[in-house]
């Protein structure tokens, strides 16, 4: 698959431009990301950024400029679609489990019917996916019976559960009550101790200290700023950063 | 207080008691006030004049056996029609000595629904035990082999009938409809405009027409020596008619389910064929299931029409009975019979549809 070698960005971004309608909603986008990096996206709501990650499983189309994922083009591999969402796996802001199934089905679902995986073995990987977010005891349960933090984890088992080459995650803590937050960034941090490619929309401006290689400012459908966590934080650029990290930094 | 406490702080209090015995009960709902005090004798005032001479007729006066002339001396319900006629009315005709073949065909027919509406039976054997049962039907019904006397699709009447159009009518409409509500918010425009055609069209019209349509029409445009068996276009029509309605009710369901849902299906690489299967159909059909169980008893009462294209149903065998003179005048009972017959029937399907409802729920 990858022939290039180590070096060549697992995900590589080149004059992206969308429109929904006459909205711009993404102008000009370039970005790379080699294996193992973790970036997190923040900006203003509206400005693009989860159409961004959107896009690059497809979930958006977009008009203008390229995406390549592991190797594959977006724009005109479309065929292949389901072979690159297969390998980029995504967590959102309202989890989107299968209501009908159990916490172990949803799981084992991906695996069984696009990995062609046995179900035996399937559910063994989702099992151990499970006890890795502290939730193994909740199997057999259904979604409606667990709380927001425990769905977003079996949330984010699922995806894991597809051995996917890169994670992108969508507002992951902002439908979730206060108490449940923690919960789901521990779970996110040990994924990032693991060494997993992470594309992280959020405004959890402690994770991104933490754990991000690369902070991304987004405003107006364009990256405004990028940076190390420290020095986007401690010395930001643009004024347009600045007035941002002022209203969100109390 | 720490945490324990207060969770604890009221452990011993119940729910208040809202009624104290039956007594109690007939107090504060029957005689809650004067206004439902009148209420509740007016009703049973009324009740005191319908219900009882209503049972006196049915029950206390009723004759069971009698010949059509005793009934006519007795002011009671004539349920000899029904008692003496039962085998014309409800095998039509069928030839006489072969009535156990219908009856055996009905029997394991009910027996394969009463399994089924179990979900925990819903494996690949009932599969079989389905696929099987209907050869079994098909040969009980049709003879002409295994030393079975041939029996002309012509003779098939009455209670078989109905249910023949109706259990094939039904099952072939649901994936029928279903398909239809797939195409119609497909993204291929051509597969779309044919669905919306097909939907509307045939809503646009009565079942009425569309029988008279399979049965006078159709046939013209058949090159010369093509017939196809008149039963057989009668349940094309009613397929084709039930399953637009079920495609409407099916597209409410899709247009409800939520736009994450299509979204965490596909992000996991999901096809559209397994997404639909798996994620979406399997709790859209959910959603919709009391209307679709509407539609399936009102298709099920709809059989009954297949009697303008001269199909002898068993609405019909039993109208036949009250053209005899013998019998004449004895309408009352014999609806009465048909309406107790069709209600077993629907009251069936919504009571299966509830216990399906009951087990696909997993909130709390």
């Amino acid at each position: 698959m990858d022939q290039t070698g180590d070096t060549a960005p697992i995900i590589r971004i080149q004059g992206l431009h969308k429109w929904f309608g006459d909205f711009h909603v993404l102008q000009g986008i370039d970005l790379d990301v080699t294996k193992g990096e973790r970036i997190v996206i923040c900006g203003p709501s509206g400005s693009g950024k989860s159409t961004l990650i959107r896009c690059i499983n497809r979930l958006e189309d977009h008009q203008k400029g390229s995406i390549v994922v592991d190797g594959i083009e977006l724009t005109t591999d479309i065929k292949n679609i389901e072979a690159v969402r297969a390998e980029v796996g995504m967590v959102f802001q309202h989890f989107n489990l299968f209501p009908h199934l159990t916490i172990l089905e949803n799981l084992a679902l991906g695996p069984i019917w696009v990995r062609k995986t046995p179900k035996k073995e399937a559910e063994e990987a989702a099992m151990y996916f499970l006890e890795k977010v502290h939730i193994a005891e909740q199997a057999y349960k259904y979604p409606g019976q667990l709380s927001g933090g425990q769905q977003q984890r079996v949330a984010i088992a699922r995806s894991l559960c597809m051995k996917p080459k890169v994670m992108l995650f969508d507002e992951p803590t902002s439908a979730l009550d206060p108490e449940m937050v923690k919960e789901v960034l521990e779970v996110m941090i040990q994924l990032a101790q693991e060494g997993i490619t992470m594309l992280v929309v959020t405004h959890e401006m402690g994770f991104a200290k933490s754990v991000a290689h690369r902070v991304l400012f987004m405003d107006f459908g364009q990256v405004v700023e990028q940076n190390t966590p420290v020095d986007f934080f401690d010395h930001p650029r643009h004024e347009r950063t600045k007035l941002f990290l002022s209203q969100i930094l109390h | 207080m720490d945490a324990a406490d207060l969770k604890n702080r009221f452990a011993d209090m119940k729910p208040p008691r809202t009624r104290v015995g039956v007594l109690g009960w007939i107090r504060t709902n029957l005689f809650g006030g004067w206004l439902s005090s009148i209420l509740t004798l007016l009703i049973l005032f009324v009740l005191y004049k319908t219900a009882v001479p209503f049972l006196k007729w049915a029950l206390i006066d009723g004759l069971w056996t009698a010949t059509g002339a005793q009934c006519k001396e007795s002011p009671g319900a004539c349920w000899s029609i029904i008692v003496r006629n039962i085998r014309f009315i409800i095998f039509g005709f069928f030839p006489l000595d072969q009535h156990w073949r219908p009856l055996a065909a009905m029997l394991l027919l009910f027996g394969l629904l009463f399994v089924s509406q179990y979900r925990r039976f819903w494996n690949r054997r009932l599969a079989w035990a389905w696929g099987a049962g209907l050869v079994v039907m098909g040969v009980l019904l049709k003879g002409g082999i295994l030393g079975l006397p041939a029996v002309e699709t012509e003779k098939w009447s009455g209670l078989p009938l109905t249910l023949l159009l109706s259990v094939f009518g039904l099952t072939a409409a649901y994936p029928l409809g279903v398909l239809l509500a797939l195409g119609r918010q497909s993204n291929m425009p051509f597969i779309r405009i044919l669905s919306v055609l097909y939907i509307e069209l045939i809503r646009g019209v009565p079942l009425i027409s569309l029988l008279f349509m399979s049965s006078v029409m159709f046939p013209l445009f058949l090159p010369e020596g093509v017939v196809i068996n008149k039963i057989l276009r009668a349940q094309m029509a009613i397929i084709l008619f039930t399953a637009a309605y079920i495609a409407e009710v099916v597209r409410g369901g899709l247009q409800a389910m939520p736009r994450g849902q299509y979204e965490a299906a596909e992000a996991l690489g999901l096809n559209y064929y397994l997404t639909m299967r798996l994620v979406i159909l399997p709790q859209a059909l959910k959603i919709v299931i009391p209307p679709t169980v509407s539609i399936l008893i009102s298709a099920f009462k709809d059989t009954s029409l297949v009697v303008i294209i001269a199909l002898y149903d068993v609405l019909k065998t039993t109208q036949a009975r009250l053209a005899d003179p013998e019998w004449m005048g004895f309408s009352s009972e014999a609806y009465i019979f048909l309406a107790v017959l069709y209600f077993l029937g629907c009251f069936s399907m919504s009571h299966f549809s509830r216990r399906l409802e009951r087990d696909l729920t997993h909130e709390h």
